[in-house]
């Protein structure tokens, strides 16, 4: 069912989440930060996405993985129950179901089959969840390819089935030791591996941040939920939109694809943050890890930890692109408490049989809360993983 | 062209001399001694001292840096202190601060540049600002009268370098192999590879720094390049204790080296 008609395309990007050009920026934000040694890798590989963006063959390839592999299109559910304790209407734009269980596989694929067509034999990755270190995982096995996956030593101890899941798929997860020993760190090991092993490894960056061009390119692979889910609403809505479209953000990359597809709409964007990683939330511009955004950090510049109960959210900045849609007033961003997000958690799976992960649970934690705000909307949510990953965390949590 | 600075002059006057270029590295506010670690070292023969402000997320560095760095900052180093402690230190030979752009990007560029100034400081390095995104920093940075060292790397293209080589002040630091900040146990041939490229393309002063471990290999890359950086070893004396003699010994044995040629 999947069509080239059904991958995004320039024209399907509205003007206001375009091309951020050869400088990657995304108003004030954005920007290629990085240490001089990646400079020249940072261009190739722009000039390489974008070669291959525009080759119907790799498009076309891309398409069919997706279609045959990760099992896309995903689907867009009608929660009639959940609909009916929150006093609107609710779709579910259905990542979860998509084959290693979240949103990250699109990205996954478009960027392994670039690495291939780079001649790359390696892929380095950072993960939070696992989520992305599993999907990343799955490509090296799909391809036969060297893996090898930082993740911070917190995150290693309460995400282990993911651990496990990486090591079955023949990757080396190496811990990230310092700081907060999260996401952030497992970032910066991953850079200082790509410095070293710049010639034949490529970085597989798992959300929609970092240095140019990659916020801009997982964006753009991410655009297929977007496309998808607009078309699978007009069908459910009349060929309308629905008033609200919504996602968790940590660095936004399942928000910016879902964002995207409605960006030239008059819907609401609402990305949903944690309260302790809420970074466009503090609004205070910072650079790290390879770009400009809004940034958690202290008064003289040094970063701060953030803290959450969701790995995959726990991270002090948030991609660009989000920095300059909140600063233009496009899209908003608000923020939920850990004990609001067990909540809509349980909230989910009680209503309508779907174990949520722990990161989508913040969006339905924040529906939860605004029913009253929202009574009478239609609002679309992307719900961007499974929940199998955190149920050990939450039989603790839960004290079962 | 700009004015040579004080950091450039200082080295070109060591090369015309007929001498090599020794700027050691060290990590500010590790230790209750790093002011006097600071005197050690110029004392031992430094022709500059780059300093490193601590930064929560060093990208560009080992272990042994990230563990000075994070000392550092428990014990409650801000830039901030590091600046006053420079200020007050009276250190005759030129100094850069080495240290990532966030730090200088909240302070506000030309606030942390006419800092700098302030504190006495003649130049700076941020390892994570690239030649494109130079732009507001160095003119700040240019207003305020402090040099901006830029680092080129082994995997810049040929038509790359002489660009680096134009906007960098001070001196243009050859990045010395592909890889982050540490002793190796051998000279890697990328080091010799950049600092034979960068001599063909500048008459600015090429140093060599990362990876750069020992006054044997000092020795070995400064048969091309204008001198060495050198870090990791340094503060690895730094971080075992070894105190301001100790690594003032260190310091004095690459001079010797260098100077023995
Ligand atoms: C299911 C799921 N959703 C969301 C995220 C957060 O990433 P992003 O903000 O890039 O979508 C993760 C990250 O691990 C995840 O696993």
């Amino acid at each position: 069912m999947l069509s080239e008609g059904t991958l995004p395309s320039e024209d399907a990007q509205s003007p206001i989440m375009g091309d951020p050009g050869a400088s990657g920026r995304f108003g004030q934000f954005g920007g290629q930060f990085v240490p001089e040694t990646l400079v020249p890798a940072c261009q190739e590989l722009e000039k390489a996405f974008r070669s291959a963006w525009a080759d119907q063959e790799f498009r076309s390839e891309l398409s069919t993985l997706l279609a045959d592999y990760a099992g896309r299109p995903s689907p867009v559910t009608e929660c009639h129950r959940l609909s009916e304790e929150l006093g609107y209407r609710v779709l579910l734009k259905r990542e979860d179901l998509n084959h290693t269980g979240s949103h990250k596989i699109n990205n996954v694929m478009g960027q392994a089959l670039l690495a291939k067509r780079m001649g790359k034999t390696r892929l380095i990755a950072e993960t939070g969840a696992g989520q992305h270190g599993v999907a990343t995982a799955t490509a090296a096995a799909l391809f036969g390819m060297e893996c090898r996956v930082y993740m911070g030593e917190v995150d290693i101890e309460r995400q282990k089935l993911n651990v496990f899941r990486m090591n079955l798929l023949g990757a080396d997860v190496v811990p990230a030791m310092s700081g907060s020993r999260t996401l952030k760190d497992a970032v910066n090991e991953a850079m200082r591996d790509w410095v070293a092993k710049v010639e034949d490894s490529y970085y597989c960056l798992g959300s929609a941040m970092g240095p140019h061009p990659y916020p801009w390119m997982v964006r753009t692979f991410h655009e297929v939920i977007g496309i998808e889910a607009r078309e699978q609403c007009a069908r459910l809505l009349d060929g309308g939109v629905p008033d609200v479209v919504t996602a968790c953000v940590g660095g936004g990359s399942n928000a910016i694809g879902i964002f995207s597809g409605f960006a030239d709409t008059d819907a609401e964007l609402v990305g949903v943050e944690p309260a302790g990683g809420a970074a466009v939330g503090r609004k205070v511009p910072g650079v790290v890890h390879g770009s400009k955004s809004y940034l958690m950090q202290d008064e003289v510049g040094q970063v701060l930890e953030a803290e959450s109960i969701s790995a995959g959210l726990d991270y002090p900045g948030v991609g660009p692109e989000h920095a300059h849609l909140a600063d233009i007033g496009r899209a908003r961003y608000e923020s939920v408490t850990d004990d609001e997000v067990v909540e809509g958690f349980q909230l989910l799976a009680r209503t309508e049989g779907i174990i949520p992960a722990l990161e989508c649970a913040h969006a339905l934690a924040w529906m939860s809360r605004e029913r009253e705000s929202l009574a009478g909307k239609t609002v679309l949510m992307n719900l961007s993983g499974r929940g199998d990953k955190d149920v050990a965390q939450m039989m603790d949590v839960l004290g079962r | 062209m700009s004015e040579i600075g004080k950091f450039e002059h200082a080295l070109r006057a060591r090369r015309e001399s007929g001498g090599k270029i020794l700027v050691p590295y060290i990590t500010g506010g590790l230790g209750d001694d790093w002011i006097e670690t600071l005197h050690a070292v110029a004392a031992a023969g430094a022709d500059g001292i780059e300093i490193g402000i601590p930064f929560s997320d060093p990208v560009m560095d080992g272990p042994t840096i990230q563990e000075a760095n994070d000392r550092a900052l428990s014990s409650g180093a801000t830039p901030q202190s590091i600046l006053a402690a420079v200020r007050e230190s009276d250190i005759e030979i030129p100094l850069a601060v080495m240290t990532y752009y966030n730090i200088a990007f909240r302070a506000g560029d030309t606030r942390f540049a006419t800092d700098l100034a302030d504190a006495g400081i003649s130049a700076c390095i941020l390892p994570d600002l690239p030649l494109e995104e130079t732009g507001s920093w160095t003119d700040a940075a240019d207003a305020a009268g402090i040099e901006t060292i830029l680092l080129a790397a082994p995997t810049a293209p040929d038509e790359r370098l002489p660009r680096i080589c134009e906007r960098s002040r001070g001196f243009v630091y050859g990045v010395g192999l592909l890889g982050i900040t540490g002793v190796r146990s051998s000279l890697a041939t990328s080091a010799m590879d950049i600092a034979t490229r960068l001599k063909a393309v500048t008459d600015k002063p090429v140093l060599v720094g990362v990876g750069v471990g020992t006054p044997e290999q000092a020795v070995e890359v400064s048969t091309v390049a204008d001198g060495v950086v050198v870090g990791s070893a340094i503060v690895n004396r730094m971080l075992s204790n070894a105190g301001p003699e100790g690594v003032g010994e260190l310091v004095a044995e690459f001079r010797a080296a260098l100077d023995a040629g």
